[in-house]
């Protein structure tokens, strides 16, 4: 079995418009730079696109909205240092924005990978953010239900890989990386190092191949903070 | 007179960080709460949790040196101590959600006394971020609020009842301000410590809702810093 595809355009074939897509990272950490881009690249529209921001800078999700690729986000804080992108879509309307409390976000996408279609939650209890939803009492406390959430493609950063799809992180760009493959019908992995089966010690691995479908090898990946402090843009 | 008597941010962190015991895992909430990490008591040692998903995380890098994988919750580079571990977000807010932490200690817009917080936004302009604030709102053993007393107007950040946007109900318990140090229970402000230098009469005055006492009110005393 052998997952890697021959280069960014086959790694992000068929995501059609439409499509709801999920992408890793916190901040500049774990956002698969090289993967957006070949994404604007290819170019579908009315995207949902899902992640804890919404874009920074005219680089990664950002430049895809400044693409005019997305519909909706789905997302905890879509501000950023320089949020511009986000922003004036938002303000004039032209995006619409699902805001979803940082673990809820987390717990809806775990949900939705693991087949639990809905789960109760003490974060937004008495919030705008809890309007119209179901309150279940439990133990005398109340609490909020929130819904799976589930995206057709995950686009995810590794730092390794296996043929497999067995994966590693680096650090704190883990973040969101390991719920989103699991989540979604296909999940795309950029990884730094593309190994054979055994090149990961299976003790080590956090993402087990069977969450992965495509794997490209980008071994300098670019680093979305460094990309905003050098001002650069994806056009 | 209230602003020549008042502590600073740094004094308020100061006071915060006197109640953290050592072994305690604790969330600092992004800006004024993260002050506190500074004040840490000597031989203690507690355990800082930041929800993008690293414990034990410590100082920030020398400038040059930062590695962007390795950041906070608002997106500030971290370095980390011996015993650190990452994570991924869904066991980043079970420690969270699932009474793991010890304290959360975050900033506030408002805080009624009934313990309900509002911190996110003002109001309906703009764009809505909510990070992680709800969530950090519940669970903690201890969620702590630091803040000045009074807003730049002079108005009651303590009230009666929030009138922004709330993040969480009834989940405060213990407020630390430029004035006082105020607990929530049972509904009601209670009056732990304030500084020697305001009356119980002026004090109310600038608290939006009646301040109960327990016992005696200690003095609220903080070095210069």
């Amino acid at each position: 079995m052998d997952k890697t595809v021959s280069g960014l355009a086959e790694a992000v074939s068929g995501i059609g418009d439409g499509a709801t897509v999920m992408i890793g990272g916190f901040g500049g950490a774990g956002n698969p730079i090289e993967l957006i881009h070949a994404l604007i690249d290819a170019g579908p529209k009315n995207l949902t696109v899902i992640n804890n921001n919404a874009g920074n800078g005219q680089i990664g999700i950002a430049a895809l909205i400044d693409a005019g690729m997305v519909k909706k986000m789905i997302c905890s804080f879509p501000k950023s240092s320089d949020p511009r992108a986000f922003t004036d879509r938002y303000l004039a309307g032209e995006i619409e924005l699902e805001l979803v409390p940082q673990g809820t976000l987390a717990e809806r996408i775990r949900a939705g990978g693991a087949g639990i279609p809905a789960f109760y939650t003490p974060t937004s209890y008495g919030t705008e953010l809890a309007d119209g939803k179901p309150i279940g009492e439990f133990d005398g406390r109340p609490y909020v239900q929130e819904r799976w959430l589930k995206a057709d493609f995950a686009l995810i950063k590794a730092e390794v890989a296996d043929t497999m799809g067995n994966l590693t992180y680096r650090m704190a760009a883990r973040n969101f990386s390991p719920l989103m493959a699991t989540a979604a019908a296909t999940t795309i992995v950029q990884a730094t190092r593309v190994v054979a089966p055994g090149g990961i010690d299976p003790e080590q691995v956090i993402t087990p191949g069977i969450f992965v479908n495509r794997i490209v090898e980008v071994t300098e990946p670019k680093q979305e903070e460094d990309l905003i402090r050098a001002g650069a843009s994806y056009a | 007179m209230l602003d020549d008597l008042k502590l600073s941010n740094a004094q308020i962190a100061w006071r915060a960080a006197q109640d953290i015991a050592d072994g305690a895992y604790v969330n600092l909430g992004i800006g004024f709460p993260e002050m506190v990490a500074q004040y840490t008591v000597e031989g203690r040692t507690p355990i800082f949790h930041t929800e993008n998903g690293i414990l034990n995380f410590g100082q920030a890098p020398a400038p040059g040196e930062e590695d962007w994988d390795m950041i906070n919750a608002g997106k500030k580079a971290v370095t980390l101590k011996p015993g650190a571990s990452f994570f991924h977000h869904a066991d980043s807010f079970a420690m969270v959600r699932g009474g793991h932490l010890d304290v959360a200690i975050l900033g506030a817009l408002q805080v009624a006394q009934t313990g309900d917080l509002a911190n996110w936004r003002v109001g309906n302009k703009g764009v809505p971020a909510v990070g992680g604030a709800m969530d950090l709102v519940h669970g903690a053993k201890r969620v702590a609020v630091l803040t000045d007393h009074v807003t730049k107007k002079g108005e009651p950040k303590l009230v009666e009842s929030c009138t922004f946007p709330l993040t969480g109900v009834a989940c405060v318990t213990r407020i630390y301000t430029s004035l006082a140090v105020v607990d929530i229970e049972d509904g009601h402000f209670v009056l732990r410590e304030k500084l020697a230098g305001i009356s119980m009469e002026d004090l109310q005055s600038v608290t939006g809702a009646p301040l109960h006492t327990d016992g005696e009110v200690g003095d609220l005393i903080v070095p210069a810093l």
